[in-house]
């Protein structure tokens, strides 16, 4: 029972990482990001297109992050080059992908919905989940001892004095922004291509946001923001097996434990976080 | 420049004329506008039921079709009205959630001819199409508790709605008269519209409920379905698939699927709207008019015992007769 709800909590996890982790790169380079639903929903879709058409999940996670990283650089063309507002061009880039998605669908597949099923042999089991963890440390490691890390620490704290330094914050943040998209596309990947069978229509289902939430209440470092994924996780495994046994507590109030704790954590925690202090300032 | 964009020439404007007339002869032929829920046309269950039967309808009685998806069930209004305004024959709305937008478009254009599937409505122009899930659900209960090994079955259910807890209503009652001492393990998807679309949760409450020993689910979820199935062929269990056949897809693990013929009651309705003999009013379809059924093919011949066909259609004829009562979520809580 405990190893299954471990279990369960791992699984449930992997998109979020993947997703927090992305936002980790974006917000801790200065540049707010809400858009990582929407990035993951066409990552999500890309695998799972491209893994039906090859038959190998690799080219789906391939395609996830590449497709992601795409859909990130636009978003880094309209908030870095034309400097437009961030929220608002991250709300508008997640509202066209709910459109693209079926648009794409039926043109390629002639379905509005989903993708056709993904047989057993070609997805992607628990790898998912140790590139996830994998990926954790790896980020860790270049924030803290990279060049390149304290450049995109800079991009957030100190914009001007990074530009001082001869270093172009712009291009610091869009491959920061990069980063993001390849991330978040490889969490859409782990939902359409390991944890269900195909791309199914919004399958992200909010988890985009949850993630920023856990990178909120992790505030903006790995370690913690993995542990908030974690725990997010564990709140909705828990969830699960609470709405199967305790009868007496109706569905709707079990449900709602995760989106609670999310506001507990974010209200409990938020006043003392330290938000990176050039986040969403253009240079 | 702006000049070089001058009028059409005579041969063009002929031409338009021409292709503008042939294309608007279709306009004769007997308009089908379908609204179609949030799980969308290819959930290969509820709604693909729905949007098979119109296609039927569009192949053999030469109606013009046009479905529209609503990703946001504030648009199901717009979307009625819009069929509405264009002057379609008939304008099929499916699903719960569209009964409200139905009832006010409908009562606003008495001369427009409506139809819902799931939603009971009182309108002469409107005509609703309901059918007895409970009594499917039972006969599916039966069969999962024959088919169980474990003495342990689940239920995983789409939105938390009535309509789906009238699925798990029957479902339990079938099981419980077939093995008393059954246990049911039952789950939620959610509380929202997502629900229908959230496979990866699907698996997750699958793979849960087998864990607690359940090896038969019966999933009562649109498109969010193919996660359960999806755990289904992973763990080596049996699932129960809902509204169209499902068995086809994992062959082997989907011991059989409630069908709820949402195909021939749309496919109906536009044929005898076709021929001038629509009514508005409710009609109920069940057992009896085998608008409710169970479903028997090739894909799960070897699932299906010949005491297992023989004690579900026992249980069949029974219901039918009224010899069993199936206890009906609508009626119980109401």
């Amino acid at each position: 029972m405990i190893e299954e709800l471990l279990l369960s909590t791992l699984r449930l996890s992997t998109p979020l990482v993947f997703a927090a982790l992305g936002g980790l790169f974006s917000e801790r380079s200065g540049v707010i990001q809400i858009g990582l639903e929407g990035m993951m929903l066409v990552g999500a879709l890309a695998a799972a297109s491209a893994t039906t058409f090859t038959g190998s999940p690799w080219t789906g996670v391939l395609a996830g992050a590449s497709v992601g990283m795409i859909w990130a650089l636009i978003y880094a063309f309209f908030v870095l080059k034309i400097k437009a507002d961030q929220i608002i061009s991250a709300t508008a880039l997640n509202l066209l992908a709910f459109g693209l998605c079926p648009f794409f669908t039926k043109i390629v597949f002639d379905s509005t919905g989903a993708t056709p099923s993904i047989p057993f042999e070609q997805r992607l089991g628990s790898e998912f989940m140790w590139m996830a963890f994998a990926l954790v440390i790896i980020t860790s490691l270049l924030l803290r001892y990279t060049r390149f890390g304290l450049w995109i620490q800079f991009a957030g704290e100190s914009p001007s004095a990074l530009q001082s330094a001869g270093v172009s914050v712009g291009l610091v943040r869009s491959i920061s922004l990069a980063c993001t998209g390849a991330l978040a596309g490889l969490g859409g990947a782990s939902l359409s291509i390991s944890l269900a069978s195909s791309y199914a229509p919004n399958m992200t289902a909010g988890r985009g946001f949850m993630a920023l939430a856990a990178l909120i209440f992790g505030a903006w470092r790995p370690l913690p923001t993995f542990a908030a994924c974690l725990l997010f996780a564990f709140v909705d495994a828990a969830q699960i097996r609470l709405q199967g046994s305790a009868t007496f507590i109706p569905v709707q109030v079990v449900q709602i434990l995760p989106y609670l704790v999310t506001i507990v954590a974010l209200v409990g925690f938020f006043g003392h976080q330290r938000v990176p202090k050039g986040l969403g300032k253009h240079v | 420049m702006k000049n070089k964009i001058g009028p059409l020439p005579r041969p063009i404007i002929f031409l338009n004329t021409v292709l503008l007339v042939a294309f608007s002869l279709p306009a004769f032929a007997f308009k089908v506008g379908l609204v179609l829920d949030k799980g969308g046309k290819d959930d290969k269950s509820f709604n693909s039921a729905a949007y098979q039967g119109a296609l039927k309808a569009q192949k053999e009685l030469g109606i013009e079709l046009k479905y529209v998806e609503a990703t946001d069930n504030n648009l199901l209004e717009n979307m009625h009205r819009s069929f509405a305004k264009k002057d379609f024959d008939l304008i099929i709305g499916v699903g719960f959630a569209q009964a409200d937008a139905v009832k006010k478009v409908a009562a606003q254009d008495l001369s427009e001819k409506f139809a819902i599937v799931d939603g009971e409505i009182n309108a002469p122009n409107v005509k609703s199409l309901m059918f007895e899930e409970h009594e499917g659900s039972f006969v599916v209960g039966v069969l999962a508790a024959m088919a169980s090994k474990t003495g342990s079955v689940g239920f995983i259910g789409g939105m938390d709605i009535p309509l789906i807890r009238r699925f798990e209503m029957g479902y339990r009652a079938g099981v419980l008269h077939q093995n008393p001492k059954a246990k049911i393990v039952t789950n939620y998807i959610g509380i929202t519209g997502e629900a229908w679309n959230n496979p990866a949760k699907a698996k997750e409450l699958a793979l849960s409920q087998f864990n607690q020993g359940a090896d038969v689910i019966f999933v009562a979820a649109g498109a969010s379905g193919s996660g359960v199935f999806d755990a289904t062929e992973e763990k080596k269990k049996l699932a129960i698939g809902v509204d169209s056949n499902q068995n086809w897809m994992k062959p082997g693990f989907i011991l059989t699927s409630m069908l709820k013929r949402v195909d021939v009651a749309v496919y109906d309705t536009i044929k005898a709207a076709k021929e001038g003999k629509f009514t508005g009013g409710v009609e109920r379809f069940g057992l009896k008019s085998t608008g409710i059924d169970y479903a028997l093919d090739e894909h799960n011949q070897k699932l299906i015992t010949p005491e297992m066909k023989k004690r579900a259609e026992e249980i069949k004829s029974q219901i039918i007769t009224g010899k069993i009562k199936v206890p009906d979520f609508y009626k119980t809580k109401k």
